[in-house]
């Protein structure tokens, strides 16, 4: 029989029996909407996870004082101090896939302006430290080189800063701020960046010359750590190694022996939270695949129950010339076109329930394209796998047996 | 009296020599066919009679190819079906032969235009609009024109048989093989067939008709009366009722009351 033919005989099928086909393929329907549904809540948690990373820096590589794992025991890194202006040079000097090195200190204390005062960190950089962080000026502008090497007492200030200073949507700029009682006159205002993954308010900060930090306010001559940018995406990794190199030369620590700061890259934290996520995507698309097996199932009974009630049927055709395979490929395409049929359905629901979803839970939900070819051809699959043991049934049937069944 | 005169012996279309068939339930084994002859020629109407467990369904389901015998040769239409497999013979079976059964074996569900296009579907070298055109005659030719488009439960008995009829006709086969194709019909309904398969038969279609009412055989040309997996005896019918005329004589309002 010509395919044609044989796909005009399942539809016909299908026809004859409407009611019975939608409930089958109700199964198939719910499972693929679900898979499609559930794989798009996790592929979305995990873009926004990525997202809200990215927003800490561009292609992001520091260096923390001290190792965290020595000899198997966990150490604190506060008390390291052997980060310094040599690394820095070093780092400059040998590490080719770095586009901008800024180093870091870190103050905390309170802010005083006037009759009022906010607890926040005095954050102290070079100028390189905006682009490192995707920080931008909102008004005013940012210090020089210069103001960095004579130790200007000048800074940028953060939007919570401002509203608990200076109240909402003031001008501070020209203003001055003190800070552990030194004055530092505000020439520019950063624009507001939000909350980051770790619920840290990105915008509660001050930012001035490291060297106005290091001499006036801390009085020490290392950094807590160094923030780096690698010249693109790809070369993140090239650039953590490089750096590895130049401060183990730089600290002259031995063949073998243990470094002493530590090195991350925004890489790594993308790939650590990013693995959470695939374990929630992994785990409710797993859910998800038992309701598709169990609609797989549900084809497998009704076409059982099909073969057995149209065993009359099924005489007549090998009388009238049928051959086994005929009726293999009759029965199979109709558990075949049951399933995509109701996988398109449910591919079709499941992106609108994603929709559905993302806009009254607020949750992202990405559809991936993939996500969608995959619950097809799992659906041609299950249609095949589940419609083969029906059909074989039909067309090992005796015709003569077959035509007098009752 | 139609198509009395079919002595004029053409070519043979049925050629059975020395035929077995032996059945295993169990332990034991049921010989049904213990050495049959049987020539049947093309315009033949055979009636094959015999009571149950005759051997008569087994020898029907042989020349319907639907079996193969454990011994002997069976030449339908010049082709050995000892030799052929079973998608072969799948084949012969949709070129060769027309089946029409006592419960009809419709589609239900399938117009009656569809339930005779059926046949067609497994014939590749037939194109839609030829099947359509094709089972589009053989409705006409058993005077269902206007009824081509009912279901099978819209239909009487004798229609849908009549429809089974039309699907026999339409692969234009060697012969028509009947198996108590009046069994569920009333007098009236049966005689009104039994003028269908003379008309075909006076046409020139071979037909095999199985039955094991003695008058309905009284339709046929000849009968053939198996008994105990035996041939018993085959005669030619001497003085072959015309169903026309029999429904002449039949009472109008048989079931009907007028009042």
């Amino acid at each position: 029989m010509h395919i044609s033919n044989l796909l005009k005989v399942a539809i016909y099928a299908l026809k004859r029996n409407k009611l019975r086909a939608l409930l089958t393929m109700l199964g198939i329907i719910i499972g693929v909407a679900s898979v499609i549904a559930m794989l798009a809540i996790g592929q979305g948690s995990k873009k926004s996870i990525q997202d809200q990373i990215s927003t800490m820096g561009t292609n992001l590589v520091f260096v923390m004082a001290g190792s965290q794992q020595r000899g198997g025991i966990q150490m604190g890194n506060s008390g390291a101090v052997n980060i310094t202006v040599k690394d820095m040079d070093a780092i400059r000097a040998d590490c080719p896939s770095i586009s901008d090195l800024s180093p870091e200190v870190r103050a905390n204390g309170q802010a005083v302006y006037s009759n009022k005062n906010w607890p926040t960190s005095l954050f102290g950089s070079n100028t390189e430290y905006l682009n490192i962080k995707k920080i931008e000026v909102g008004s005013g502008r940012c210090f020089t080189e210069k103001e960095v090497k004579s130790a200007a007492k000048v800074c940028l200030i953060g939007a919570t800063v401002i509203e608990h200073l200076f109240g909402k949507d003031a001008n501070p700029i020209g203003l001055t701020v003190r800070y552990k009682k030194i004055p530092f006159k505000i020439i520019g205002v950063l624009k507001p960046k939000g909350t980051n993954t770790f619920g840290q308010d990105q915008d509660d900060l001050l930012l001035a010359p490291y060297t106005t930090v290091q001499k006036r306010v801390m009085a020490i001559t290392y950094f807590q750590s160094i923030q780096s940018s690698a010249i693109n995406e790809t070369k993140t990794k090239d650039a953590a190694a490089e750096m590895e190199q130049a401060l183990r030369k730089s600290h002259k620590i031995k063949e073998g022996a243990e470094n002493d700061f530590t090195i991350r890259s925004q890489d790594e934290l993308v790939s650590t939270f990013s693995s959470i996520s695939n374990v929630l995507t992994i785990l409710l698309g797993a859910i998800a695949s038992i309701s598709l097996l169990v609609g797989g199932i549900g084809i497998m009974n009704i076409m059982y129950v099909s073969v057995t009630e149209r065993t009359r049927e099924i005489g007549l055709r090998m009388a009238v010339g049928g051959r086994g395979k005929d009726i293999l490929m009759q029965f199979l395409i109709e558990s075949i076109l049951l399933s995509v049929l109701g996988g398109v359905i449910g591919i079709l629901l499941g992106i609108g329930v994603s929709k559905l979803i993302g806009i009254l839970m607020g949750w992202p939900t990405v559809v991936l394209p993939a996500s969608v070819v995959l619950s097809f051809f799992v659906c041609t699959v299950i249609g095949v796998f589940f419609g083969w043991y029906p059909a074989r049934k039909a067309a090992s049937l005796n015709p003569i047996d077959a035509l007098r069944f009752e | 009296m139609v198509g009395l005169e079919n002595k004029a012996m053409n070519k043979t279309i049925i050629e059975v020599r020395n035929l077995k068939k032996d059945f295993h339930v169990g332990e034991v084994t049921v010989r049904a066919l213990k050495g049959v002859d049987l020539s049947i020629s093309e315009g033949e109407f055979v009636a094959i009679m015999g009571a149950s467990g005759s051997g008569k369904s087994t020898m029907l389901n042989i020349l319907g190819c639907l079996e193969k015998p454990n011994a002997g040769d069976y030449i339908l239409d010049g082709v050995d079906m000892a030799k052929l497999s079973k998608d072969q013979l799948a084949a012969l079976r949709n070129q060769k032969l027309g089946f029409v059964f006592q419960s009809y074996n419709l589609l239900p569900r399938t117009s009656a235009l569809e339930n005779v296009e059926l046949p067609l579907f497994y014939n590749n070298k037939v194109k839609a609009k030829e099947r359509r055109e094709r089972a589009q005659e053989a409705l006409a030719a058993v005077g269902l024109s206007d009824r081509m488009d009912h279901m099978p439960n819209q239909l009487s008995g004798g229609q849908q048989q009549r429809v089974a009829i039309a699907r026999s006709l339409v692969n234009d086969p060697v012969v028509i093989l009947a198996d108590e194709a009046t069994g569920n019909l009333d007098t009236r309904t049966s005689f009104e067939i039994m003028a269908l398969f003379q008309e075909l038969n006076s046409k020139g279609k071979t037909i095999v008709f199985v039955t094991h009412e003695a008058d309905i055989a009284r339709f046929t040309s000849r009968n053939i009366v198996f008994r105990d997996g035996h041939i018993l005896r085959s005669e030619n019918v001497t003085d072959r009722f015309s169903a026309i005329e029999m429904l002449k004589n039949l009472p109008v309002t048989d079931d009907i009351e007028t009042s």
